[in-house]
């Protein structure tokens, strides 16, 4: 076992694909000379050459439409947004086409496409460069949208991604890319559609992805200091979704706060949410809490603390869970 | 012995460097090879005419697909199909792109590619699936190598890019073709198709019909540009404009597109300057946008009688198969009228398959859903 970063690990997983299947090729805004602003494609075009892994025109909607093409011929396109931000002007070729082409075609083209977005804030960069854009595609029929908290998720996940047959959004979480974690490679952790419990605990449930897992393990630890001991579910794939894991911990915890960094209003917390009480409506003794965004567009790298789920906030929330039966006053005075 | 005067050699000296825009740039006026009349214009050495059998056959398809289009406009009023984009007028440009290309090229169509697909050989019925709405795609787009027809203005450019490199990077010599109208320019998707394709060197060829108007807005309101076939001179594309409601100079120039693109030497853009004699579907009222002159002065430059009276004059056409030719555009006709009689049936249930290769565990949940609803339908109506 090595220590190794989340950014190693992504940039092991393009290689090692590249390496066992002839038909992948990676392509974005600075990815091949430069290796990527993050380092994600570090050595693949020096490794694989520059057919392989290539720079493109800088135009979003290009690389992904290209990458349509490509996949249409026969290969495997793994492309970068270089910012979440910057895959807004791509969301059409996304909604319209990535997620549609199997299912217009009957099955007869499909779209096995990876698009790489480095994700989300808590890194102190300007605006446009730390959305959580996850609600969009998770929204979007026929995408998979699948994001990492581990570095062995990150090895693992990339690579289930790229040999998976339908489209996937891989969002990496920025904040994680240089958090490292003993890892041995090849790693294989669970398959898409499962969601792993992170922490076990009896008193309540935190449901979290992305960055938000190490926020909600943070919480978890704090939380035992008071004497709380809460579950951490990591969602990993928000689509495909386990609603069995999710609901099974809650079952046996009876109280569930869903923790994102993307704004709350009508995002993948409150379909969570939605989807919990469903299922678990008998066995909730809380209403279930989220803890996200502000519905504020992304902040100024100086108060962007404010706007992202803290360890307090989610002790806050957590507070809120009618340990003692009493109702929340917030939902006393609506 | 003579001398060069000096002035000459000074001037010589000070001569510009050759333009290096000038090989890309399209002919200051459209290609023709025939008058509006059909009577043929000096040769191009740039475009030779195709042979006068590829013309007869271009004829064929020509009538064969004006006849389809006239049965898909009655097809609409009928209330067999949603909608109809009809490319009447169009019918050089829908037939000779085809013919421009082999079996094995990609095709990139638009809604109102409906009668280049048939002539491409696609089953008219599955060619209108998607405007009878049984589902979104009738054929099967990689075994006819022809996309979907694309409704999204120009995201389409890209894909033909993709295609193109994808096929080039694994050794083929395939040639992607990704029609589109005058309104399409506008759209950011050509821009980055084309550049694409020319940075890539991708063996696309781009072919706008200019067909003066998209929905209700003329060409002034879509560009300043002098020819749309300028927009592919500043990528460093190799571009051309034709006439294209002159059959044999539509095809030459195609041939010429398709020919440069499979030599490797990157990506073609070719402009048509056609006209839509229909309203953009039948859902459209034209007589709100332009006057019946205009349409009356397009109708005297009908591709059809265009290239009849070419080959009649050229021998090359008679009574005997002009009278074939028509009496096969009815049976087309009339076959497709008959399987288009009876509604598809659709089964719900299908909803559910292709939106992944397997279903998410969400989607199994919905179609046990629609499927008990469907069982109580039933009960219901028993």
């Amino acid at each position: 076992m090595a220590s190794m970063t989340m950014a190693k690990a992504l940039n092991a997983a393009l290689a090692d694909a590249m390496l066992d299947d002839d038909r992948v090729v990676v392509f974005g805004e600075d990815v091949g000379q430069l290796g990527g602003v993050f380092r994600i494609t570090d050595g693949l075009a020096a490794r694989f050459g520059d057919k392989r892994c290539f720079d493109t025109p800088l135009a979003e909607a290009g690389i992904v439409g290209f990458a349509v093409g490509l996949a249409m011929s026969g290969l495997r396109p793994v492309v970068e947004m270089q910012f979440d931000a910057f895959g807004y002007p791509a969301f059409e070729q996304i909604a319209s086409h990535v997620a549609k082409l199997r299912n217009r075609t009957r099955g007869a083209l499909t779209a096995p496409i990876v698009i790489r977005i480095p994700y989300a804030g808590g890194i102190g960069g300007v605006e446009h460069h730390c959305d959580s854009s996850e609600a969009y595609y998770a929204h979007t029929p026929g995408l998979k949208v699948v994001t990492p908290a581990t570095v062995a998720d990150a090895y693992s996940l990339l690579r289930s991604a790229i040999d998976d047959p339908d489209p996937v959004v891989f969002l990496e979480p920025k904040k994680l890319y240089f958090a490292s974690a003993e890892t041995q490679l090849p790693a294989r952790t669970e398959p898409f559609g499962r969601a792993v419990v992170r922490r076990q605990g009896t008193d309540a449930t935190l449901v979290a992805y992305g960055p938000a897992v190490p926020v909600a393990l943070a919480a978890a630890e704090a939380a035992q200091a008071e004497g709380r001991d809460l579950e951490v579910v990591d969602v990993r794939t928000i689509v495909p979704f386990d609603d069995g894991t999710i609901a099974a911990s809650v079952r046996k915890t009876g109280r569930c706060v869903v923790i994102h960094e993307a704004q709350g209003f009508a995002g993948v917390g409150a379909e969570i949410a939605a989807r919990v009480q469903e299922r678990c409506f008998h066995s909730l003794h809380a209403p279930v809490l989220r803890v996200a965004g502000l519905d504020i567009p992304y902040p100024a790298p100086m108060l962007e603390h404010t706007h992202l789920p803290s360890v307090d906030r989610v002790l806050d929330t957590v507070a809120r869970l009618q340990w003692d039966d009493q109702l929340d006053e917030r939902w006393v005075a609506a | 012995m003579t001398t060069t005067p000096r002035a000459v050699r000074r001037k010589s000296r000070l001569a510009a460097p050759p333009d290096p825009a000038r090989p890309l740039l399209p002919a200051s006026e459209q290609i023709r090879l025939l008058d509006p009349a059909g009577t043929p214009l000096p040769a191009h050495p740039d475009y030779p005419a195709p042979p006068v059998e590829v013309l007869v056959e271009l004829y064929r398809r020509m009538v064969l697909g004006r006849r389809f289009d006239l049965q898909a406009t009655a097809l609409t009023k009928q209330g067999r199909l949603a909608v109809y984009p009809s490319a009447r007028g169009q019918e050089a440009c829908q037939v000779g792109a085809i013919l421009a290309l082999r079996d094995d090229d990609w095709v990139f169509p638009t809604y109102r590619e409906s009668m280049a697909l048939t002539a491409r050989g696609i089953d008219p019925v599955e060619v209108l699936t998607l405007l009878r709405g049984d589902w979104h795609c009738g054929y099967d787009p990689a075994v006819r190598r022809t996309a979907p027809q694309c409704t999204p203005l120009a995201t389409q450019c890209v894909h033909a890019a993709g295609v193109a490199h994808g096929e080039a990077y694994q050794g083929r010599d395939t040639v992607a073709l990704a029609f589109l109208g005058d309104g399409a320019t506008s759209e950011g998707d050509f821009h980055e198709g084309v550049n694409f394709a020319a940075v890539f060197k991708a063996p696309v060829v781009y072919f706008v019909q200019n067909n003066q108007y998209a929905i209700s807005v003329p060409l002034s309101r879509q560009t300043a540009a002098p020819s749309l076939a300028y927009k592919g001179v500043g990528y460093g594309v190799r571009s051309e404009q034709v006439d294209g409601n002159d059959p044999v100079a539509v095809l030459a120039v195609l041939n010429r597109a398709v020919a440069h693109a499979r030599a490797g030497h990157g990506p073609f853009l070719v402009e048509a300057h056609t006209y839509r004699m229909e309203p953009h579907t039948n859902a459209d009222d034209a007589t709100r946008y332009r006057d019946t002159d205009e349409v009356a002065s397009w109708q005297d430059r009908d591709p059809v009688v265009r290239l009849e009276t070419y080959l009649r004059d050229r021998g090359a056409l008679d009574d005997t198969t002009v009278a074939r030719v028509a009496a096969q555009a009815e049976e087309y006709a009339g076959d497709l009228r008959e399987r288009m009689h009876d509604k598809p049936t659709v089964d719900p249930l299908t909803l559910f398959e292709h939106v992944y290769a397997e279903p998410t565990p969400q989607l199994v949940e919905q179609r046990a859903q629609v499927r008990a609803e469907l069982a109580a339908d039933q009960e219901g109506a028993g």
